[in-house]
């Protein structure tokens, strides 16, 4: 869809069509720290691990889509703004979440007992999720006041208005990375689901088969 | 009164304990035995408001430890198999301290005379760092004792106690049972065991196996149930090591 | 509320009195810090004018790594001998030992600014003191060991231990660590009004906002 509909913007020429991925990933990829909170927060209301597999689902899935996000960005940029990385709010952020996800996915690593691991990454996702938003702001506030940094940062370059038809392909852009994320999100979290019961029946038998 | 109904708890997707039920009444000492990995420790971790069990609860007077946890906090005193205790501070500091987490009306008094029940008056001053492990051990049991609680829960005390602070601490559980107080205690001695307690449970399984009034038997008797039970031989305790 | 701020104190002087004897932990950030500095004075090499640009800065990601210090080896003292265990027996709200733990981590980052400023600059010749700096960096230390004592507490219990605190830490720290370096170059080289109070603001905003998470989540953190 992308490819083909949407025609050519003016400026930019055939890498704007990057940015249709770049944000669509970026978004699913922030919508999967969403899934993960508010899994987490319903793991440490409840105490069901399906809660923590969920949570966890959505770290993982969320890691990859905001990688495809980054490098998007970055391929976006290269030609736009002739420098590889740029200090806007939105991308760093971005960077800084995915560092977030890393350091997660270390600290998971670190603990063996399932109970007190998905208790404690619960805890480091919601204290990482609420300090995102403060992180977008502060930058934000930062880039406002002090524009001039690395590299082009004109912002009326690389921006643009959208016709109707970009319109469309942006939609059904975001429907379709949506649609990939949702599709993948499940198939990871019933990967986790079956992991955890070959991981409960493992457990059954080398104790002797105690039911 | 202290009862333990229908505990259960694991650990990853290990059953430690299973539906486990006990009541301890004033003036009884209760002894577990049992393996290790049993659940002996795990129970007294539950009972002493560290771990929490997924299903069950503690009950003290019949009131649920959840309900009031402060109150129920003050019935117990406990130790376990770590000190507890801080190595940068003195034996008299790490007593203050804690007296003042339990708000305690007359500390220094009562400091005094726990540090002479337990032997360690002259060491007092004493960075706990320095002290031996039946040093810590008995100045654990004086941190124990401070708030004059209803009911100790002891997991293996005995281990680590030359033969000096053994009889120090046996001597300490008989005068707290005398004064109508509770004792949970867990131990892989069982001579310490036939002789002090009032009752004998064998923990297998997450479950009480085995229950025993002391009166009736032996320790080789009651080693010979242990090994038919358990499948294993008792641990050996060899008096004196590590004082 | 009476039973609160005496068990927070307990445990303040309790870790205050043994510093007092080992000077351990202070000993060592005073030493890493001054280190730090030295390291970013060679690293870059900065000219004189660079380096009073540079000061909040260097300050700042000085104190956030001296501060690691102390938020690793406090709680890993209570982990010693399982003193953390017999302050969890005690009749005291759970959440006591989170402020009063993060009290003595304050404290403790207080006392390392309180040298490491004057000492940068003594050597930089430039002029440091002003009020508003030390409110500002009162402020920032109480975020960051708000953030931080809560993370100790958690990575206490890996495997890992205290290896992770700072890759745990310092991404959730940075809106923290923008708004202090920020106000602290508007009131070390003037700047305008407006944009201060808005750095402000936010770093206020973060203290009070992660205050009350660690109010909600430390329970959760200690429980077994």
């Amino acid at each position: 869809m992308v490819m083909s509909y949407a025609p050519i913007e003016l400026t930019m020429g055939r890498v704007q069509k990057v940015f249709y991925f770049h944000v669509a990933a970026s978004w699913t990829g922030m919508l999967g720290f969403l899934v993960a909170t508010v899994a987490a927060i319903a793991y440490l209301k409840t105490g069901a691990i399906k809660w923590d597999t969920a949570s966890l689902a959505g770290i993982e899935i969320g890691m990859v889509f905001i990688g495809l996000g980054i490098v998007s960005g970055m391929i976006w940029a290269r030609p736009v703004w002739n420098t590889w990385w740029t200090w806007d709010p939105r991308l760093t952020t971005t960077l800084i979440m995915e560092l977030i996800y890393a350091a997660y996915l270390l600290l998971r690593s670190g603990l063996d007992d399932p109970q007190r691991r998905a208790r404690l990454s619960a805890v480091y996702a919601i204290v990482g999720f609420i300090s995102v938003p403060l992180t977008f702001v502060s930058i934000r506030v930062f880039r406002t006041i002090h524009p001039v940094l690395v590299g082009s940062s004109d912002p009326t370059v690389g921006a643009f208005a959208m016709t109707p038809r970009m319109q469309a392909a942006f939609f059904s852009s975001l429907a379709a990375f949506t649609l990939l994320f949702i599709a993948l999100y499940w198939h990871r979290y019933l990967l986790g689901l079956k992991q955890n019961e070959v991981q409960q029946k493992r457990m059954e038998i080398e104790s002797g088969g105690e039911a | 009164m202290l009862k333990a109904i229908n505990l259960t708890k694991s650990f990853g997707n290990r059953k430690v304990l299973r539906g486990f039920s006990i009541t301890v009444e004033p003036g009884e000492i209760v002894t577990l035995i049992g393996v290790n990995g049993a659940g002996k420790t795990t129970l007294l971790r539950i009972l002493s408001g560290i771990t929490s069990a997924e299903i069950g609860q503690v009950q003290f007077n019949n009131i649920p430890s959840r309900d009031d946890p402060s109150f129920y906090r003050r019935q117990i005193g406990v130790v376990l198999h770590a000190p507890m205790l801080y190595g940068n501070l003195s034996a008299r500091e790490n007593l203050r301290f804690f007296s003042r987490l339990y708000q305690l009306p007359h500390p220094e008094e009562r400091i005094d005379e726990l540090l002479q029940m337990v032997n360690l008056r002259s060491r007092a001053n004493d960075m706990v760092r320095v002290f031996s492990r039946g040093m810590q051990q008995r100045l654990s049991i004086a941190r124990a004792l401070l708030h004059d609680p209803a009911c100790l829960l002891l997991d293996e005390p005995y281990t680590g106690l030359d033969q000096d602070s053994s009889s120090v601490f046996e001597s300490l559980i008989l005068r707290a049972v005398e004064d109508k107080k509770m004792v949970l205690l867990a131990t892989h001695d069982l001579d310490k065991a036939c002789r002090t307690s009032t009752r004998i449970d064998l923990l297998q399984q997450g479950r009480i196996a085995f229950t025993q009034p002391r009166f009736d038997v032996s320790p080789e008797e009651l080693a010979e149930t242990y090994r038919e039970i358990t499948g294993t031989q008792p641990v050996k305790h060899a008096a004196g090591d590590a004082g | 509320m009476k039973a609160f701020l005496n068990t927070v104190l307990a445990i303040f002087w309790k870790d205050l009195l043994a510093e007092r004897r080992t000077r351990e932990i202070l000993g060592t950030m005073l030493v890493f810090a001054l280190t730090v500095i030295l390291v970013f004075v060679f690293a870059f090499d900065l000219s004189v004018d660079m380096r009073s640009k540079a000061a909040p800065g260097v300050i700042w990601v000085t104190l956030c790594f001296a501060g690691t210090i102390s938020l690793n080896r406090s709680m890993s003292l209570e982990k010693d001998r399982e003193g953390f265990d017999g302050l969890l027996l005690a009749p005291v709200d759970r959440t006591a030992i989170y402020f009063g733990k993060a009290l003595v981590n304050w404290v403790f980052m207080l006392i390392t600014a309180v040298i490491v400023v004057p000492v940068y600059a003594l050597f930089n010749n430039i002029n440091l003191f002003s009020t508003g700096f030390a409110s500002v960096i009162l402020l920032g230390t109480l975020g960051y060991i708000l953030t931080g004592t809560l993370l100790s507490a958690l990575s206490l219990q890996l495997r890992t231990r205290d290896m992770l605190l700072p890759v745990l830490l310092f991404p959730v720290v940075i809106p923290l660590l923008l708004s202090v370096v920020r106000a602290s170059t508007i009131l070390l080289q003037g700047g305008i009004q407006g944009e201060l109070s808005t750095w402000l603001l936010l770093l206020v905003g973060y203290d009070l906002l992660f205050a009350a998470v660690g109010l909600l989540v430390f329970d959760k953190i200690i429980e077994e």
